[in-house]
């Protein structure tokens, strides 16, 4: 239920727009994209994979942000995370487009 | 306190299942609990790589191994090299020269000759390279069905290197464990070569004849080395594990020092495997004692083939007879050997 | 490895622990329940139970879809799978899971085709390859994987494929939360949200979960910096007295959820009106079936299952430690008759059940001051 991996997307299928070839430090798999279609992923895209399906994209700007939390963790900054967490700010444009996150 | 397993465990099952072949718990329990009370007398001992045997005087080592893989040609190798390297390396790890290899083919009707040619081949390229004597052998032919292309049994002889010895009991708290090289790339090589699983990698298989390595570390720091094992089937793990359960100490590895390839990680990430329960066919484990660790990896390192040798981890008296994994962060995790063979995982 | 490696920082992690300690009042002791069979398999992995204080105390949730199948479902399958042309297909986490009569791994030793795929777009392909023979999928998993079996069958059903059904075992999570705040043996104060279930069913799914019962939740990703952050996330919620749904996994989880992933589910499957959960009993509304419209590509509905009902030996204590009341060491037959190598029950088998994973990575640990009490 739970194993899912992150990985770059390399390339598109050139017969099939649903399949594309995924790296994973230098593994590669044709991961299906079909999950995706409403937003598809375009080389360089990093997806989630799992069963060999992408399950969604992974926002480096989230990723980043929260690197960005856990390092301030038990700082001054406790209360600005606080707020983040609620998910209640603006959050920085992101690849979902409006409408994704609340 | 050193314990040698003193309950015998009395093989129950009903029948054979692959499980007892893959090197797990399942294998030894039919080694412990049938061929050993049959074969080995009364008190065998921990069960080695190889047996170690007397013969006017001279101290040979023996060993015999079988091979059945799939596919039989791989990236970095194919049964034959297997066959060779991994009788040399049985022998290397109990401390031996291997002197000479006889081999016994189990064909299935119906093979083709260019393949049987191509493996005869690389076997002879493997001997050659490890300094081996191919001294004789014997060919059997079954119906078509029953041998999967062929098996390859080996068995070798050897001449014990002076100023090594090596047994479980001598291992003692504080001694350094030291790994030859990364790990996993032969077994993950194998199971992306079965083409099941759609996955790809730049990767092949590490099958190669340690000897050279064993020679430097014994040459430099021969008088340390308390135990050897080369670890096939079942990984580190298994091989930690036996000699855990051996020597009754508790052996604490450093999830942080051992190395392994990025793509054999990946691919273990991928499918949620454990690296340290996958085959390597050119790596080997050693106990040293603390004070000669150092020199002992100095002495791989310099030799070519063992750049990558790193210290592991060490000897502590708890958890006893188990293997813990240790993180930078203070969290830990006991590693276990497993039944059967990995499995792949999506959950 | 990129989005992984740096949510593995040991020093990050280090920080991450001190939070927590800081943050849990001494006078309280925390149970929190991490859904998620993943969550419970790296937590052990990771030994993060190490970094907790002794009075945060982590309990294992039904989110296995392995450990919550009946046993009789796994008769089921085999015995459909038994007919010469046949090729039973399916995860590695499902081979060695023991039915009546042998798991699919001793089946295959007896000479049926089991083969292991890492997707079900890999068993479409078996079929679309060996077409003389009907590749049968046995499809498990919480509403993770079924996005993924539904596409395949809608690409099955396209292609008009005749030799490939699935034998669908999904399950849906909320009903599985439900049961366990149902229970009246249950104290919680919190839920470590199951992020990869998430990515398909959003946030939203959780809101009764706060604002009915009273208790926090926060969807956490897999890695240790996500499950210790999604617990200091937890911790403060608990000492301010709130109650919420917040999304630590971000990165990944989009509030709303995956609406191609859901809108797939709902051209292909349909809410059993109940289904039996091992250890669980039968709960009403909890796992999907294939509509009329994929019949063909139905195991079910194409041929005739046995239906058998196995009931579990009454000492195995699965579904106590299923819902978090026992813990494993505490079921008679853990490390006895219950082992990996032998197992009664399937928590025991599967890689995220918390009979296996504390049997495997846990129980001989050295016993430490905080380990003592948490276990």
């Amino acid at each position: 239920m739970c194993l899912a991996i992150p990985g770059k997307i390399v390339e598109l299928d050139p017969q099939n727009a649903n399949l594309a070839l995924v790296d994973v430090v230098g593994v590669r798999r044709k991961v299906d994209l079909g999950l995706l279609q409403d937003e598809p992923p375009v080389p360089g895209d990093w997806v989630l994979i799992h069963v060999g399906f992408a399950m969604s994209k992974i926002s480096e700007a989230d990723a980043a942000d929260q690197m960005q939390t856990l390092t301030m963790l038990g700082e001054a900054a406790a209360a600005m995370e606080e707020v983040r967490g609620y998910g209640l700010q603006e959050d920085p444009p992101d690849q979902y487009g409006k409408g994704w996150k609340q | 306190m050193a314990t040698i397993p003193a309950a015998k465990i009395r093989f129950r099952e009903p029948q054979i299942e692959m499980a007892h072949g893959a090197g797990g718990k399942a294998s030894r329990r039919l080694v412990e609990g049938l061929f050993a009370p049959l074969l080995f007398g009364a008190s065998p001992g921990p069960l080695g790589d190889a047996a170690h045997i007397q013969i006017n005087g001279t101290r040979i080592a023996m060993t015999t191994d079988s091979f059945v893989v799939k596919p039989l040609r791989f990236p970095g190798g194919s049964i034959g090299e297997l066959a060779i390297n991994g009788t040399v390396n049985d022998l290397a790890v109990s401390g031996a020269r291997a002197e000479a290899i006889v081999v016994t083919f189990v064909l299935e009707a119906g093979l083709p000759t260019e393949i049987l040619e191509a493996e005869v081949r690389a076997m002879g390229q493997a001997a050659e390279k490890a300094g081996v004597r191919i001294a004789g052998g014997d060919t059997k032919v079954v119906e078509h069905g029953k041998a999967d292309k062929m098996y390859i049994s080996t068995t070798g002889i050897g001449r014990l290197l002076s100023g090594v010895e090596i047994s479980p009991q001598s291992v003692q708290l504080g001694d350094k464990v030291l790994l030859s090289g990364p790990i996993g790339d032969h077994g993950i090589t194998i199971l992306l070569a079965r083409g099941d699983l759609d996955l790809e990698a730049n990767l092949t298989s590490d099958t190669r004849s340690v000897f050279p390595l064993v020679d430097s570390l014994v040459q430099a720091a021969g008088a340390g080395v308390r135990w050897m094992r080369d670890p096939t089937r079942g990984g580190v793990a298994t091989s930690l594990n036996e000699l855990a359960r051996d020597c009754g100490h508790g052996i604490v590895l450093f999830e942080e020092k051992i190395p392994i390839r990025d793509s054999v990680r990946g691919a273990c990430e991928l499918l949620g495997l454990d690296p340290l329960h996958i085959a390597n066919e050119g790596q080997f484990l050693a106990i040293v004692s603390a004070e000669l660790a150092d020199t002992a990896l100095q002495a791989l390192r310099a030799t070519p083939g063992g750049e990558e040798a790193q210290l592991i981890g060490e000897v502590r008296e708890q958890p006893e007879s188990s293997v813990l994994v240790t993180t930078l962060y203070g969290g830990s995790r006991i590693v276990d050997m497993l039944v059967g063979d990995p499995l792949p995982r999506i959950c | 490895m990129k989005f992984v490696d740096e949510f593995r920082s040991p020093e990050l992690i280090t920080k991450a622990g001190e939070e927590i300690r800081k943050l849990a009042d001494p006078s309280r002791h925390y149970r929190i329940m991490e859904v998620c069979g993943g969550h419970t398999h790296a937590i052990y992995r990771f030994g993060l139970k190490d970094l907790l204080p002794v009075n945060v105390e982590l309990i294992h949730g039904p989110g296995c879809p392995v450990c919550v199948l009946p046993m009789g479902r796994i008769d089921d399958g085999l015995a459909l799978a038994a007919e010469p042309n046949f090729i039973f297909a399916a995860f590695g986490d499902m081979m060695r899971v023991p039915g009546t009569n042998g798991s699919p791994l001793e089946y295959k030793a007896r000479g049926m085709d089991v083969r292991i795929v890492y997707s079900p777009a890999d068993a479409l392909k078996l079929a679309r390859n060996n077409p003389g023979k009907h590749v049968m999928f046995f499809a498990i998993g919480f509403e993770t994987t079924a996005p993924s079996t539904a596409l395949t069958l809608v690409r099955a059903k396209a292609e008009d494929l005749q030799n490939f059904s699935v034998f669908c075992n999904h399950v849906t999570i909320i009903p599985a939360i439900r049961a366990i705040l149902d229970s009246p043996d249950m104290r919680l104060d919190g839920f470590v949200g199951p992020g990869h279930v998430s990515t398909v069913i959003g946030c939203r799914p959780y809101d009764w979960i706060a604002k009915d019962e009273g208790k926090p939740v926060v969807v956490s990703g897999f890695e240790p910096l996500d499950i210790l952050q999604s617990i200091v996330m937890l911790l403060r919620q608990l000492r301010n007295g709130e109650a919420k749904v917040e999304n630590q996994y971000k990165r990944v989880v989009p509030w709303e959820g995956n609406r191609a992933a859901l809108r797939a589910m709902a051209e292909v499957f349909e809410l059993r009106p109940y289904f039996e959960w091992r250890g669980l009993g039968f709960i009403s509304q909890s796992a999907l079936k294939i509509r009329a419209g994929y019949a063909q590509w139905d195991s079910e509905q194409r041929f005739t299952v046995p239906g058998v009902r196995v009931t579990d030996p009454k000492a195995a204590q699965c579904g106590e430690v299923l819902k978090g009341v026992l813990k494993p060491a505490q079921c008679k037959l853990f490390g006895r008759e219950c082992t990996p190598e032998q197992p009664v029950g399937a928590l025991m088998v599967s890689s995220e059940g918390s009979c296996a994973a504390y049997y495997n990575y846990e129980h001989r640990k050295p016993v430490t001051i905080a380990s003592a009490a948490a276990f």
